[in-house]
């Protein structure tokens, strides 16, 4: 499909398309990284410059990229997806051959002013490339195995390599947002059955053959899941971060101890409390009530998101959509799941508040393409 | 364009349906973590609170200032010194070897030391406060303190310990306090948590331990809040404890330290006792040892020279020291005869030197005899045969009656550690103790104080006090509590007839005033300090028949061990009777010779309230008693120091 298919006059042009942008989304990302922000002064002990001035700083950047994104129109990132999927592909490759000489097993790329984590780009630009790709394909071939197994494919190649850095947090969140995409895109549900049903079948043979002589995993392997499964088993150990993590959660109640005033967090009780589990200092400060705000906020972003995916008549507008979307809910939920006790620990960060230079970009980038197929819908 | 037909029309809608069903299964998620969030934050709210309060706070108990102990002068007998520490968190610093190494050069720490605190920090949790260094001076303690900055991990600290001034003067009577052991615990059900407390110090002897529920005080205690590890971050709240009960003593500091140095390095024993309220003014047992040296950590080498030393400096001979009482008795087996009525003062009895009873010969000390004898003269001369006569008319029944009423053959309330009974034999208790039948020589040898006989110089204090007053006085050793006297009732009258106190009394004065008495020669010749007693020598081994034909061997002649002990009682001044006195010193020879001037000196030295006034003694004998109070190595009374040569 080019670019002559949508209905270019209907479409805004130059500054007027900043009043098409989807501004609920903009206000709402904007007040989810604020408070982020706020914590992250918070938990550096009422310190702006340890870490919230950074935070402030690549969120500048970053709302600002969203804009220059959101101007550009969706058809022109259509026809850069598979560029910019083989580029995140290749730098993947790179940083992997680059930590094995270096020994550090270092995963970026240093751009001078910060980071660069190509696992980061290509969480969109998987999604993009799957959105050309469904849109590219014949609707009855959908659910075809020869095209089931070529995306499939571009999911499961640069998840093999981000899995191999290690880096399970990224990995499941590339497969489960390449996963989305087919799922709306429509492919067959028999599929994601099998897949399931393969899942099952895969955990109930590890956990039916503990214990033979033919069992899956090593025995420390096995006492790493009863950990993940009960952290209470190992109070002082692996399960110290889960454990503690609720305690400061429970410990708000209802209104939260107050600004600045969370013990668990103060105290240094609580792991890794600017980056994965700010969550809880912010469930610890300021109660259910603003735990649950929070909540609602990213249900709001989520529902916009899914309602400009609806409204969106284009098929790789919407696709991509829903991919952006589906990613950053993924990331809140399978956070805050762990955050809770639900799941177990896996290293993902929480979209907007957490704190880390390049996640936040991406997410920023991503709701940029989100906003430019919004702008750029067909009318 | 080619792109609107049905099958597009038919994939929009699909993707419209699946995306509905990813916002409904988002939605749902959604819906799961708020009842998530709601059961942590709302249902189980209280759980987490307290578990993040005990998480954060942590309770810390401060030991209570211990109560001090003073003499009835309040000088004080047990402080509390300041105690400067080092401690050192390897939480604080990443090159322990480095620190420790920096702070040998600071303070005196051997090699040793350094590799033991090197241990004992590795061994211990990160941020777990050990003590590497204890009683700095002010000069080292000083020296770290500034150098804080490179030793990182090093803080100090200051902590109140024990203290004994008077070190060894009180050894036996205070006591000294150590750290909780689990044997303190044992018989507590529920204790102070204060005895949790790490190197919490409770009495281990003495007054420190009988007296310990009011020299302890109670535990303040302060909320303090902690980090993740371990770190105290801030106090949250503090309250103070109350600290002990000072205790004021009975005894005059002075008079101990003056009876401590006469006794020198002789194993004995002196009680001095006010008859008129019984407070004991001395109790000193010697040799005595350092408490300082207990409450510091006794090294090894230091406590056997102590259990290995024959004088036992350990044992505290007034109170746990069982001797026979030799002469010293006869005054319990007089009065237990007059007062049965079985003989009166004027009475006399012949002595021949000897008696032969039952098959067997008892001698007088007197091979010649003292012919005709009245009850001043055989206390004068200590006659034996006199006290054999009536031993056999009264009988040891009432003989232990009348030594009862006098004070022996018990135990007085007073806070000291291992107090004995002695023995203050009868029928019966023989009979219980031996399974034999009492027979006459045990009444003879009893009758002088040996034999089954024995008692403690506490007792003989007690004994001459009740003598001298004719009244039950009760030995006491707390003269004031937190600054309150100890209130003390008049003793009761003892009920003997005042003519046959009066006659023992009499008997009494001239064995110390009577040219022929055991212990004229340890006379008090100034009108309102003379002095009334008797002495007692008391054997520790039989004499053969064989050698008692040979002529007894003299003391000085045999091993330190098998001499007889010497012993004094006494009381001034007779017109009016203020103190008693025992001495007992174990092997020492004679009574007369060893035991009566330790007396005469420490009498006087209580009497006078200063150094014993020269012209107390005989005009022949101030020569050399001046030089012998002279050499003394008495405690400066500013200073509190000793003269080297004790130590030495």
């Amino acid at each position: 499909m080019s670019f002559m298919d949508y209905r270019l006059r209907e479409a805004p042009t130059g500054l007027r398309k900043v009043l098409h942008l989807n501004w609920p989304l903009v206000v709402l990302i904007a007040a989810v990284c604020s408070v982020g922000i706020l914590m992250l002064y918070s938990i550096a002990g009422g310190d702006f410059d340890v870490w919230a001035k950074r935070q402030a700083q690549v969120f500048g950047v970053g709302m600002a990229l969203m804009f220059v994104v959101a101007m550009v129109p969706i058809w022109f990132w259509k026809n850069l997806s598979g560029v910019a999927y083989l580029v995140a592909f290749i730098l993947l490759i790179f940083v992997e051959i680059m930590g094995e000489t270096n020994m550090g097993a270092q995963r970026w790329i240093d751009l001078g002013f910060m980071q660069f984590q190509p696992s980061e780009m290509m969480k969109f630009t998987l999604v993009m490339v799957l959105a050309t790709y469904y849109d590219w394909l014949d609707s009855k071939q959908t659910s075809h195995p020869l095209y089931v197994l070529i995306a499939v494919l571009l999911i499961v190649l640069p998840t093999v390599l981000v899995l191999m850095q290690p880096n399970l947090g990224t990995s499941l969140m590339l497969l489960l947002g390449g996963a989305t995409v087919m799922f709306a895109a429509g492919v067959s549900l028999w599929y994601f059955a099998g897949v399931a049903a393969l899942g099952v079948a895969a955990i109930a043979g590890v956990f039916l053959t503990r214990g033979t002589p033919w069992q899956f995993l090593l025995d420390y392997q096995y006492r790493r899941i009863d950990t993940f499964l009960d952290p209470t088993s190992d109070p002082l150990g692996a399960g110290y971060n889960i454990i503690q993590a609720q305690i400061a959660l429970g410990s708000g109640g209802w209104s939260g101890k107050g600004f600045m005033q969370g013990t668990q967090s103060r105290l240094n009780f609580l792991p890794e409390k600017h980056t994965d589990f700010i969550f809880t200092t912010l469930a610890e400060e300021f109660g259910f009530v603003g735990a649950f705000t929070l909540l609602m906020l990213y249900a709001l972003i989520i529902g916009f998101g899914i309602v400009a995916a609806l409204q969106n008549r284009d098929r790789f507008s919407s696709l991509l959509i829903v991919g952006v979307v589906a990613n950053f809910f993924f990331y809140i939920a399978v956070n805050l799941s762990m955050v809770m006790g639900m799941a177990p620990v896996v290293g993902v960060p929480l979209p907007l508040l957490s704190y880390g230079g390049s996640a936040l970009l991406v997410i920023l980038v991503g709701f940029g393409l989100v906003q430019s197929a919004h702008v750029h819908r067909p009318r | 364009m080619k792109r609107v037909t049905r099958e597009t029309e038919e994939a929009a809608r699909k993707v419209t349906r699946r995306t509905l069903m990813l916002g409904g299964a988002m939605a749902s998620m959604v819906a799961i973590l708020g009842a998530r969030m709601r059961y942590l934050q709302v249902d189980e709210a209280d759980t987490f609170k307290l578990m993040a309060e005990e998480n954060r706070i942590n309770i810390r108990l401060i030991a209570p200032d211990r109560g001090l102990i003073q003499d009835r002068n309040g000088k004080v007998i047990a402080a509390n010194e300041q105690n400067y520490r080092v401690v050192f968190t390897r939480e604080g610093s990443d090159n322990v070897a480095l620190v420790f190494q920096r702070l040998a050069g600071l303070i005196p720490m051997t090699a040793e030391d350094v590799t033991r605190n090197i241990e004992a920090v590795q061994s211990l949790g990160a941020y777990v406060p050990v003590i590497v260094a204890e009683r700095l001076s002010w000069d080292d303690f000083s020296k770290v303190a500034l150098n804080a900055p490179a030793l990182p991990g090093v803080n100090t600290e200051m902590g109140l310990s024990r203290f004994y001034p008077l070190d060894r003067d009180f050894a036996h009577v205070v006591g000294y306090v150590g750290p909780v052991s689990e044997r303190d615990l044992e018989g507590i059900d529920t204790p102070d948590p204060l005895l949790k407390i790490p190197k919490f110090q409770i009495g281990k002897t003495g007054v420190e331990k009988w007296l310990e529920d009011t020299l302890r005080g109670s535990a303040g205690s302060r909320r303090i809040e902690v980090n993740s590890a371990g770190r105290v971050m801030r106090e949250l709240d503090r309250e103070e404890g109350v600290p002990g009960t000072d205790i004021r003593l009975t005894i005059d500091a002075e008079v101990q330290n003056f009876a401590q140095a006469r006794l020198g390095e002789e194993s004995a024993a002196v009680v001095v006792m006010d008859v008129t309220n019984g407070d004991l003014i001395c109790i000193a047992s010697s040799p005595a040892f350092d408490p300082n040296l207990f409450v510091r950590g006794i090294s090894h080498t230091d406590y056997n020279a102590l259990m290995e030393h024959d004088h036992r400096p350990l044992a505290n001979k007034t109170v746990s020291g069982a001797y026979p009482p030799g002469s010293t008795f006869k005054m319990v087996t007089a009065m237990a005869a007059l007062e049965a009525g079985v003989a009166t003062p004027g009475d006399q009895v012949s002595c021949p030197g000897y008696i032969d009873l039952g098959g067997r010969r008892f001698h007088c000390w007197s091979r010649s005899g003292h012919g005709r004898v009245t009850l001043d003269r055989s206390l004068r001369e200590s006659c034996d045969v006199y006290y054999y006569e009536m031993a056999q008319r009264v009988g040891i029944d009432r003989i232990a009656e009348m030594g009862r009423k006098l004070g022996l053959g018990q135990r007085f309330d007073i806070p000291m550690s291992a107090i004995v009974d002695g023995i203050l034999p009868n029928k019966a208790w023989k009979q219980e103790r031996y399974k034999e039948d009492w027979v006459i020589g045990d009444t003879i040898n009893a009758s002088i104080g040996q034999g089954f006989v024995l008692t403690t110089p506490l007792q003989l204090a007690v004994m001459t006090a009740r003598l001298a007053t004719g009244r039950a006085v009760v030995p006491r050793l707390v003269h004031a509590v937190d600054d309150r006297e100890v209130p003390v009732a008049e003793a009761p009258p003892l009920g003997l007839t005042a003519e046959h106190l009066a006659g023992v009394l009499d008997g009494m004065f001239q064995v110390v005033n009577d040219e022929r008495g055991t212990a004229f020669s340890s006379r008090i010749v100034e009108p309102a300090m003379i002095m009334a007693g008797k002495t007692g020598t008391s054997q520790v081994r039989n004499i053969t028949v064989a050698e008692r034909d040979s002529g007894v061997i003299s003391n000085v002649d045999l091993p330190w061990n098998r001499r007889d002990h010497a012993l004094f009682v006494g009381y001034a001044p007779y017109d009016a009777p203020r103190y008693a006195i025992s001495v007992v010193v174990e092997h020492g020879g004679g009574g007369s010779t060893v035991a009566a001037p330790i007396g005469r000196d420490v009498l006087l030295r209580a009497l006078a309230g200063g150094l014993p006034p020269l012209e107390a003694y005989p005009a022949s004998q101030r020569g050399r008693i001046e030089t012998m109070l002279q050499e003394l190595p008495l405690r400066d009374p500013v200073t509190g120091l000793v003269p080297d040569r004790i130590r030495a």
